[in-house]
């Protein structure tokens, strides 16, 4: 009578999915979250798990170059699609740019809100205040005042456009 | 972490989603339509929806239209809330769009998923209301294409096994002035507490609201009332609050009370604006 | 100083940025059974039945606990059961667990057992608890085990009862020219650290109890779990990695409790019990509500000459630390003013709402609501500048507290010095009001705090240090690295004691109980204080064994030797001289021969002179020093919506000294974004049952980027001679004034006097509606 995760079903089955530039096989239930799977599955525990509601953004990852909270998101429907988590991400600017800035205090929220400035950096290399109150509402974090995290970001953005 | 599990299909045509749809539903399993997917994933944790087939809509062309045909914009069910702002065909849908949630979930969450959501704010259904859009409906019985107001009547009336296609809107409405506002509880996050959206169409104003009941609805009786243009904007705004639905909500949100006091200030900025 | 005052970068600032960092729910091993509770769905009921038949169907179910009777849990009151029996008291309450092989599969199990039932009168608040004829959330309250400092009153709600009696009431009330008296209350609310509390547990052959938790206090759970199981202390492993975000809420032991149960049932297999979002703001500790009564009274010159106030704190259906938290706002119940004659009742109220776990402020921004809306109330009714009226109340060396210690230079900070900087850099002289136009008006709010820490009397914090072969050193603290970045701190001050490279110190991250030395809880702000001088005692223990070796080696006496750069060397020539790496293991002649031995330096510190408070009168040592500061919140207000947007907000503390710059600039605007989001958004809506609401972060709002003001920040340095450098507590007290300063900013703005918390919108209009 004991059914394991692991066996395929109708309701499982091993899926292929692209992380960080591999290619994993990794079996899944169709009812887990791409959350679920990176963490409990692929052991990529950067994206961080605060709601699973949609509501907080610990869990932000880039899909196709767009930032995707990965508990909204089943891993079946991650099928065909260039997932990034943060542990894809190498010395990129905006990562140096949060040490600098003090853009993080108990680091929770980190992952999740670096891959969503990430995304915003290459989606909108020349965001407005506008856009980028925009895309960082998304994410929530307790410990900063989020001025650390604006000017973390802001910091990427003028390297970016080369002004001051 | 959904406690329940389910079968995934992602069929490529409208044809197969139906069939796969009436298919399931004669083994006795409880399909569902999944397009954004965020109420099945979120609320299934909660134990507030189930399924156990899920047929993902994300593959088929139609439900990804983005486009003009002739005078009429069609955009299919199945973009992201995300892609229609940054596309942005339609500056009201827009405006209220980018409202709705955050940017990230808007990036998950659909048209067709808000426009037939559960949770009953269903804000981006306010712009079609207002401009008098045709939806295409497939099902069982094949397509049909329908005046959103007819079957918009608190929720998309669909049949059992339809499904929302695209929303058809005529060129003429999407250039003309608009107002939309949402005010929350407090500051910039959260549900609304009232969302407003108005067009002005010549000389006619329309109105449609969100959170003020627990369903979104656009109200000819109160239009009639903003309509009265030799009247004085108090008169005009008080006409259209006598005659507002019963079902005021009142929750965690805001009071009853307290949301006709929030709507009469944002009529009277809708009034103000569209002048 | 060459290290203090640095913004050093955080020691795992590479691992969180890239996101190796590891919190407890991220171990995991393939062992690890899902433990899952079954909540309480009712704020008061009896429990009828529990039928488990249907949950045991389901595949990869190992253990259900429900109904069975445990030992009473609690910290100053025995109150509580781990897993209800009889009754459940709060919504949220663990009324059974399951164990299983997979979180999905522990669910559907926990789904599926039916509790039954039977509703009870609920306590919705602590006014209503307070009353004669209230429901009794705890019957047997007479019957609990009590720690020392808790006065529980059978027969009624009150779980703890402290009298502040001071001075004279009717000399200070006759001495009253003016007099005001006002209410306030607010509900409790959440602490909403990002990462939900996690335990994990296993019971390993050899009888040791290993528990990896997300705990500010893992020591505590150790000795807690020991003492309420009848375990050996020694056995029992408490480890704790880096922590998500705490502000005191991780203060309370619960999960580990239940974590350990589950592991037991199991036959001691790994278990692992995770809050989901919604459990972890109602099942677990919450920020406490109050209602508060203030009167103050002052003679001309506007010196306030008598005060009478009472708290009824919402400690919610368990008292946990409430009890504490309650003592706390006892022992500072005036805020940071001098008052002679003084009378405060401070009661621990039973509710059938979440019990309360510490919060950022331990009490003072609670009180500070009330008590400085009431200051800009007197102010108001006096004509008087709201700062002009802190100012001549500040509190100041020589006057004493309300439990009667005597202040000095030292253990009180500056806060006149505090107003005055407030006061420039919010550009005070500009004025309060500023009329944008008919609709909108930007106004500004003031207010002032002070703390001290009421922690245990025999609270010890301990470090020790050994050294790499290299000369490096490795620092090892029981303090846990919540996010306050003190490890770092440590280092720094370790480095500057030391007069080396801070980069030369390798800070150990993880806490565990078996080999770390104990710190007793990372809270209130005794991070700092007590491991910093637990370091520099180490430091001092490491430098002496260091000399020694050197001066055999050196032939020179110990006391010509200096350290510094990771170097022992002579006074007078530096050029002669040892690196560490050379003695750190004893100093090696080239014969082989080897003289000294590894140094390992050890430090450890205690608190001086803290005593119990007096049961009548409150008199007694309840904190070391007191940490003060003044507030300014600048709001624009839309006067037809009742809306309106934060524009600055400002904090000047008395630190004593800055050790790192950004980072305690970084702790204090995070504290005023947290004040801030608790005084105008943050609360729990409870139903007539006593269930809440809004248990997740789609209806429970924290701030979010872009709805923050611009921050200023300033510090005053009155040193505190006991404290590393000087140092006092720093990471709290932005949050303190800011409840206060907005809800005076918001009474001015709006021209009715505001009492509750949150302050939203709809609360200003019905404010408004009511005076109309
Ligand atoms: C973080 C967050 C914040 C939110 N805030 C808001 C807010 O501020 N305002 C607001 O209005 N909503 C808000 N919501 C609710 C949200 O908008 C809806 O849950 C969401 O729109 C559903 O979109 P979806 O594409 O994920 O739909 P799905 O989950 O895919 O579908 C929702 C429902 O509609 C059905 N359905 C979907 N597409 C079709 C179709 N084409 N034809 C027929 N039936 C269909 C599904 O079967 C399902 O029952 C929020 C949600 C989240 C996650
Ligand atoms: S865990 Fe995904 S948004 Fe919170
Ligand atoms: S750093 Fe702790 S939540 Fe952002």
């Amino acid at each position: 009578m004991r059914r394991r995760e692991g066996e395929e079903t109708v309701a499982s089955r091993t899926i292929t999915l692209n992380i960080n530039g591999e290619e994993r096989n990794v079996m899944v239930r169709n009812a887990d979250t791409l959350l679920y799977t990176l963490r409990g599955k692929l052991g990529l525990s950067g994206s961080k798990p605060g709601c699973l509601n949609g509501d907080c953004g610990a869990c932000t990852v880039n899909v196709d170059g767009w930032p995707m909270k990965s508990c909204l998101m089943l891993a079946v429907e991650a099928e065909g699609k260039k997932v990034m988590t943060i542990e894809g991400l190498r010395n990129a600017p905006i990562q140096q740019a949060f040490v600098k800035e003090f853009a993080f205090q108990c680091g929770y929220c980190t992952p999740g809100f670096i891959m969503n400035c990430h995304a915003l950096l290459e989606q909108h290399p020349n965001a407005d205040d506008k856009t980028i109150k925009e895309w960082l509402e998304s994410n929530i974090c307790r410990c900063t005042s989020y001025i650390e995290i604006e000017k973390a970001v802001k910091s990427v953005l003028r390297g970016h456009s080369g002004g001051s | 972490m959904l406690p329940f599990d389910f079968e995934y299909y992602r069929p490529e045509t409208l044809k197969e989603a139906v069939e796969r749809y009436q298919f399931l539903e004669h083994q006795g399993k409880q399909p569902t339509y999944f397009s954004g997917g965020t109420e099945l994933i979120t609320l299934g944790r909660i134990n507030l929806a189930y399924a156990d087939a899920v047929i993902d809509m994300k593959e088929i062309a139609e439900c990804n239209m983005k486009e003009f045909n002739g005078d009429h914009l069609v955009l299919g069910s199945a973009l992201s809330l995300t892609q229609i702002e940054e596309a942005n065909p339609f500056p009201l849908l827009t405006s209220v769009a980018s409202e709705v949630a955050d940017h990230t979930a808007r990036g998950k969450i659909t048209l067709g998923g808000n426009i037939c959501a559960q949770i009953f704010y269903r804000e981006a259904v306010l712009p079609f209301l207002l401009a008098d859009s045709q939806v295409i409906i497939v099902g069982p019985e094949g397509i049909r294409n329908v005046q959103i107001n007819e079957i918009f009547q608190e929720h998309l009336r669909l049949k059992k096994g339809e499904l929302l296609v695209q929303t058809v809107t005529d060129r003429r409405f999407i250039g003309a002035p608009f107002f939309a506002k949402k005010r929350r509880q407090q500051w910039d996050t959260g549900y609304p507490l009232i969302t407003v959206a108005a067009l002005k169409i010549g000389q006619e104003i329309r109105l449609a609201i969100s959170g003020l009941c627990p369903f979104p609805f656009r109200s000819e009786e109160m239009e009639v009332y903003i309509n009265r243009w030799g009247q004085s904007l108090e008169a005009r705004i008080d006409g259209a609050l006598s005659v507002l639905p019963k079902s005021i909500l009142d929750d965690v949100e805001g009071s009853a009370d307290y949301r006709i006091f929030v709507l009469r200030n944002l009529l009277m900025d809708a009034l103000q604006a569209l002048g | 100083m060459d290290v203090i005052g640095k913004s050093v970068i955080r020691k795992e600032a590479a691992d969180k940025v890239t996101g190796r960092a590891k919190y407890t729910n991220d171990f995991q091993s393939i062992e690890m059974l899902s433990c899952k509770m079954v909540i309480s769905p009712y704020g008061h009921a009896k429990i009828v039945n529990i039928d488990t038949s249907k949950a045991w169907k389901v595949p990869g179910v190992i253990a259900i606990i429900a109904g069975k009777r445990y030992p009473l849990t609690g910290e100053a009151i025995r109150d509580r059961p781990p897993i209800a029996v009889d009754k459940v008291r709060y919504h949220g309450e663990p009324v059974a667990l399951v164990v299983a092989e997979t979180p999905s599969q522990a669910k559907t199990a926990a789904d599926l057992i039916k509790v039954q039932y039977e509703l009870l009168p609920v306590v919705n608040s602590p006014a209503q608890a307070f009353q004669k004829d209230a429901p009794l959330v705890h019957e047997r309250l007479g019957e609990y085990k009590l720690e020392a400092d808790s006065y529980p009153v059978p027969g009624t709600n009150i779980a703890t009862h402290y009298k502040i009696r001071k001075g004279n009431m009717e000399k200070g009330w006759s001495e009253s020219e003016t007099v005001v008296e006002a209410s306030f209350s607010f509900a409790p609310s959440d602490h909403a650290a990002m990462e939900t509390r996690c335990a994990t547990a296993e019971i390993v052959p050899d009888g040791n109890i290993m528990i990896t938790t997300s705990s500010q206090a893992p020591f505590m759970v150790k000795r807690l779990i020991a003492d309420y199981f009848g375990e050996d202390m020694g056995k029992i492993i408490v480890r704790t990695p880096l922590v998500g975000g705490a502000y005191g809420g991780k203060a309370s032991v619960q999960l580990e409790v239940l974590a350990y149960l589950a592991s037991k049932e199991v036959g001691g297999r790994p278990v692992k019990l995770l809050n989901t979002r919604e459990e972890d703001i109602i099942t677990s500790a919450c920020h406490i509500g109050l209602d508060a009564t203030v009167k103050l009274g002052v003679d001309r010159s506007g010196k306030i000459r008598a005060a009478e106030i009472r708290y009824l704190w919402d400690g919610g259906a368990y008292s946990d630390k409430a009890v504490d938290v309650s003592r706390s706002g006892a022992v500072d119940c005036t805020g940071p003013y001098d008052v002679e004659n003084l009378w405060c009742d401070s009661y621990c109220m039973y509710t059938n709402h979440p019990y309360a776990a510490p919060f950022r402020g331990f009490s003072h921004s609670e009180l500070s609501f009330a008590i400085e809306r009431t200051m800009d109330l007197l102010a108001q009714k006096l004509n008087m500048d709201p700062f002009e009226l802190r100012y001549i109340n500040a509190i100041q060396p020589g006057d004493t507290t309300p439990t009667r210690v005597k202040l000095n230079k030292s253990n009180v900070g500056n806060l006149r010095k505090c107003i005055e900087k407030v006061k420039e850099l919010f550009k005070w002289e500009e004025g309060a009001i500023k009329e944008i136009d008919d609709r909108f008006i930007r106004v500004k709010g003031v207010s002032c705090s002070w703390k001290t820490s009421t922690i245990d009397t025999d609270a010890p914090s301990g470090v020790i240090l050994t050294f790499n072969r290299d000369g490096s050193i490795n620092l090892m603290s029981g303090v846990v690295e919540i996010g306050t970045g003190t490890k770092t701190i440590l280092a720094q001050i370790l480095a500057e004691r030391m007069r080396m490279d801070v980069d030369n110190i390798h800070v150990r991250m993880e806490v565990d109980t078996q080999t770390t030395p104990e710190h007793w809880k990372t809270v209130a702000s005794r991070g700092t204080f007590m491991g910093g001088r637990a370091v520099l005692r180490a430091a001092e223990d490491a430098i002496n064994q260091l000399k020694e070796i050197a001066a055999c080696a050196l032939r020179a006496p110990k006391d010509d030797l200096e350290v510094a750069n990771s170097r022992v060397f002579l006074r007078d020539d530096p050029s002669i001289g040892l690196h560490f790496k050379d003695i750190c293991y004893g100093f090696k002649y080239p014969n082989g021969q080897t003289i000294g031995q590894q140094v390992i330096g050890r430090g450890s510190y205690i608190l001086r002179h803290l005593t119990h408070l007096d049961p009548e009168t409150g008199a007694g040592k309840p904190g070391p020093e007191w940490t003060v500061a003044a507030y300014g919140v600048e709001i624009e207000f839309d006067k037809r919506d009742y809306t309106y947007r934060l524009i600055k907000a400002c904090t000047v503390v008395d630190v004593g000294n800055v050790m790192n710059e950004k980072a305690a600039e970084g702790q204090v605007m995070g504290a005023m974004s947290m004040g801030l989001a608790f005084a105008g958004r943050e609360t729990f809506y409870f139903d007539e049952l006593g269930r809440v609401l809004n248990p997740q972060l789609r209806t429970y709002r924290p701030l979010r980027y872009g709805e923050n003001p611009e921050y200023l920040v300033g510090f005053v340095k009155t040193p505190q001679l006991d404290g590393p450098y000087g140092a006092r507590g720093l990471g709290e007290h932005g949050l303190m004034g800011m409840p206060g300063a907005l809800g005076n900013a918001l009474s001015i703005a709006s021209g009715v006097s505001l009492h509750h918390l949150p302050l939203i919108p709809e609360l200003i209009w019905r404010a408004k509606e009511a005076v109309k």
